[in-house]
């Protein structure tokens, strides 16, 4: 009995994330997933590339050369995207957006390994976009006076009328979802169309998939962890403040 | 009423592809802010590199609605939330 081509395919098409084992939490079905796998392979990629870089720079050398040409391109390059978006807010956020970064866009060009990538499953996003979340409210609470605080949630309106609150809550609220909606259905998306190819044009998917997989994994992953890493310090900028 | 399995996969094949119509809008959106920017750069060739990230991270953030369309579409097709 048929579905359609994509439901009847579905022998061949495999992007879906997989159980491994399950095991009982406080009376909790949790199941290790195929993504559990993902990002242990991704932290171990970036821990071996660490502590490779880690090695080099303890003895490192005036004249770089080699390796730590590399690694101090590459913190310059990170430093210097967090310098340009934040000003002079940067030196306390250096780390911060330099692991995101990292993480997500191993995470997301990891579709090259063969793997699927992690940031594919809303699980591994929408603690990405919580953070992003928490850190806005924490910096906003540290940096603005209340009163300043309550008067921009009530903003189109004096003060003393909050009918704007509900609705500048929602928008609130509707960030870190909108954030981590955006590098979940990109992320997915590639994932989906590169599964289609390899489903349903298996049989002559020779070669010219490496086009696709350059623009779905590297140019899509790279502008959507720079666009994910720019948005959060957008906002934690804001909510600074001039403060 | 109880309607018939393949009656409801169909019907969520029909709204999937409703859904990504919301494609329409993000194209025509990125393509303005393409256009715009192919229009700054050429009046200012030296501000090339801002007016370039500039303008990917407003086209990412168009990009969102149409994001969302294809989600329902995902939704229908392989999570079948409307099966009994």
């Amino acid at each position: 009995m048929g579905h359609g081509i994509l439901l009847s395919a579905d022998a061949n098409i495999d992007f879906m994330i997989h159980g491994i084992t399950k095991y009982s939490f406080f009376g909790h079905e949790v199941w290790i997933t195929t993504t559990h796998v993902c990002v242990l392979i991704v932290l171990l990629i970036i821990a071996g590339f660490s502590i490779a870089a880690n090695r080099v720079l303890v003895k490192a050398s005036e004249v770089p050369t080699g390796f730590q040409n590399v690694v101090e391109l590459m913190v310059e390059k990170l430093d210097g995207i967090v310098n340009n978006a934040m000003g002079r807010n940067a030196p306390g956020f250096y780390n911060y957006i330099g692991t995101i970064f990292v993480f997500i866009l191993v995470s997301n060009i990891s579709g090259l390994l063969g793997l699927r990538p992690p940031t594919a499953d809303y699980g591994v996003t929408l603690p990405l976009g919580v953070l992003t979340f928490l850190l806005i409210h924490i910096n906003q609470f540290k940096h603005q006076k209340l009163k300043d605080i309550w008067v921009d949630m009530c903003s189109p309106l004096p003060p003393w009328l909050p009918i704007w609150f509900p609705i500048n809550l929602i928008s609130e609220v509707a960030v870190p979802i909108s954030l981590s909606l955006r590098l979940f259905a990109n992320v997915l998306s590639g994932t989906v169309m590169m599964a289609l190819i390899y489903g349903l044009l298996g049989w002559i998917a020779t070669i010219w998939p490496a086009a696709l997989h350059v623009y779905f994994d590297l140019f899509s992953g790279a502008i959507q962890t720079y666009v994910f890493c720019m948005l959060t310090m957008t906002y934690i900028n804001n909510a600074i403040g001039d403060a | 009423m109880d309607f018939n399995e393949n009656f409801i996969l169909g019907c969520s094949a029909i709204g999937a592809g409703l859904a990504v119509i919301a494609g329409i809008g993000p194209g025509v959106g990125q393509g303005i802010a393409a256009g715009h920017a192919a229009a700054a750069v050429g009046r200012n060739p030296g501000a090339k590199s801002d007016v370039t990230s500039t303008m990917l991270l407003g086209q990412a953030v168009a990009e969102t609605t149409g994001l969302y369309g294809l989600l329902i579409a995902m939704l229908l097709l392989f999570v079948k939330p409307l099966l009994p």
